[in-house]
């Protein structure tokens, strides 16, 4: 299903989308960098293996749509577009300035392969929920994927839209939930406890997987099955991911939802990253 | 004005006589006995434009049958979308759905569209210039059923988003011309919707829709009554009442509150000598009263007076539709003995 560049890992994919989503955090001195590298693998599978998807022409009809509800997330999303080809790699310095299509928080007017505007949480699942209907109403083969955060499990939108995706028996909406166990107040269980997650959606009428969203082969697994499921109903990807993913000494710290990071830690990371693998 | 809820009222003690009671009914016709209406207009202007347009759905919250919408599910069964009690997924999905290039009609009552799905539609509609209409019953004080049901301050929240077209029509053929006129604006638009029986006045002023545009269906020489939605037919029932009463009263009707026809506001309030009023089915908190007040402000234009005739500041009463228009001042008959009163100031 990929598009691009052949010969080219996974895991290499995921290496450089974290290596993209460090420098613009170094660009900045700031960012939702342990979301990123968090969620890094996941992107990796999902743009390398699962959709479809034209690098020069992105508002392509026949393309998947790959929302990104949790707006904070950009730069992870940034980082996927840039190693996919969407968004010229040299654009990735203009992260966060002034007049850059990459501003902080995600936004569909300004770049290219943003498909919502996505930072008042909760708003992306019921998006996805009117792209499926619309495109089954275009007879359109396309799948919506909507990528959204244990943390958006707090809003109430959000069910109201998991309800009705279900009740719409939408087989084109495949749901992604990036639980990282970590919100703005703190572990995620402790702000507001949402499981068990599983159960929840497959009452809803979903067809539940849980999976390790760091183990690149249980994605692409949950990918296929899920694009190949038979039975006419929403899918979701439930993927525990460890903040920080890959750079063990940003993974250690305990409060890493907006993480500061020292200048000369940039490198190190980066550095660390790229000791990993390659090929 | 509310009474405590421990002090009965007299007149309803015991088995004495009692005037025959009115009731709070959800639905209130806003109709004159004797006056002339169309049924559902909207519905079934919203089913003309889909014979025309495919692009055109219909999207309600468990309301359909109360915001006319009940007449387009008929007429495109599968081009109508049930989404359920849920106002934030009603306004999330038709984004969706926008995104995709469908027309999304949405509706619900005014109240839970404001008040309760607010962000969706800033966000996830207004901000990325969707073209999603959101239609909404139960305006103002169109229902006796209180605060819960009553979108006293709707005009004042969505003032301030960006994007977004407002639409207060005041009559059944308005509603009429007023859809193929929204549907052929690419973008955003609110717009509240009168149900049911709803009466028809404008036809005899020749009067024609036009998105944006304030129009004079009545020129007079002392006041000038400037007003939208429902107010505009009280406004010219007030306009017949006072020249009974030897005062010529003129009336701009203001269907789009935003944008706002200022350089008709202007040019009418420029005329010297006449009291303005505004009447309008809102608080007068945010509402055209005040839009048209800074218009004023930020010119060089000063009528003689103005004046604001609306809902106050306050969470409004339960009781039946008639009684609390007199209640709060927007009857014609309250119309009248304002502006007679304010006249002899």
């Amino acid at each position: 299903m990929a598009q691009i560049g052949h010969n080219i890992s996974l895991p290499e994919r995921a290496r450089r989308i974290r290596r993209h989503a460090l420098r613009m955090g170094e660009v900045q001195g700031q960012g939702y960098i342990a979301q990123a590298l968090g969620i890094a693998d996941v992107l990796a599978v999902a743009y390398f293996h699962a959709t479809t998807y034209r690098p020069d022409d992105p508002e392509w009809e026949g393309r998947d749509r790959f929302l990104l509800s949790i707006g904070h997330y950009a730069i992870a999303l940034y980082a996927a577009l840039i190693e996919a080809k969407i968004i010229p790699e040299d654009e990735l310095e203009t992260y966060g300035a002034d007049d850059s299509r990459l501003p902080m928080s995600g936004m569909a007017a300004y770049t290219p392969g943003m498909e919502i505007t996505g930072g008042s949480l909760g708003h992306g699942l019921g998006i996805a929920v009117g792209m499926s209907l619309a495109l089954k109403r275009k007879g359109s083969r396309s799948f919506v994927y909507n990528l959204f955060s244990d943390g958006e499990l707090d809003e109430g939108s959000t069910w109201e839209a998991a309800m009705s995706a279900g009740s719409y028996k939408l087989d084109n909406l495949i749901g992604i939930v990036d639980v990282n166990q970590m919100q703005a107040d703190g572990p995620s269980l402790g702000v507001l406890n949402f499981e068990p997650l599983g159960p929840k959606f497959e009452a809803f009428g979903w067809y539940v997987q849980r999976i390790d969203g760091n183990d690149i082969d249980a994605l692409v697994d949950a990918f296929d099955n899920a694009r190949q499921h038979r039975h006419p109903q929403p899918r979701i990807i439930i993927c525990d991911t460890k903040m920080a993913k890959g750079v063990p000494f940003l993974e250690a710290r305990e409060r890493n939802h907006f993480l500061r990071v020292e200048p000369q830690e940039w490198a190190e990371a980066i550095r660390i990253i790229d000791a990993g693998v390659t090929a | 004005m509310r009474r405590s809820k421990y002090e009965r009222p007299a007149h309803l003690i015991g088995n004495a006589e009692r005037p025959r009671l009115t009731t709070s009914a959800m639905i209130a016709s806003i109709a004159g006995a004797d006056q002339p209406t169309r049924p559902a207009p909207f519905g079934h202007a919203l089913s003309a434009l889909a014979e025309k347009d495919d692009r055109v759905v219909g999207l309600s919250a468990d309301l359909a049958k109360y915001t006319d919408l009940h007449v387009f599910r008929a007429a495109h069964p599968d081009r109508f979308y049930q989404m359920g009690m849920a106002e934030q997924l009603l306004m999330m999905s038709a984004a969706g759905m926008a995104r995709e290039g469908l027309q999304p009609w949405v509706t619900t009552y005014a109240v839970f569209a404001s008040r309760r799905a607010y962000d969706f539609i800033c966000l996830a509609i207004a901000e990325e210039m969707l073209d999603v209409k959101v239609v909404c019953a139960l305006p103002g004080l169109t229902t006796g059923y209180g605060p819960s049901h009553q979108a006293t301050e709707d005009i004042a929240m969505f003032r301030g988003m960006p994007n977004l077209t407002i639409i207060d029509p005041c009559d059944a053929s308005e509603i009429e011309q007023a859809v193929p006129a929204i549907a052929a604006h690419e973008g955003p638009v609110y717009m509240r919707l009168l149900r049911g029986n709803v009466p028809l006045v404008l036809e005899e002023y020749g009067y024609r829709f036009e998105l944006g545009k304030a129009k004079l269906l009545r020129d007079g020489r002392d006041t000038l009554i400037i007003s939208s939605g429902l107010m505009t037919m009280r406004a010219l029932e007030a306009a017949e009442e006072l020249r009974k009463n030897g005062i010529d009263a003129g009336v701009l009707h203001v269907p789009t509150i935003k944008p706002l026809d200022e350089a008709t506001i202007l040019a009418e309030c420029a005329r010297q000598g006449r009291l303005v009023v505004v009447a309008e089915n809102h608080t007068v908190i945010g509402g055209l009263g005040e839009a048209v007040a800074a218009t004023l402000m930020r010119s060089a234009v000063r009528p003689a007076a103005f004046r604001q005739i609306g809902l106050p500041d306050a969470f409004l009463e339960a009781g039946a539709l008639p009684t609390l228009h007199d209640m709060y001042g927007i009857s014609t008959t309250k119309i009248v003995a304002q502006i007679k009163e304010w006249l002899d100031e």
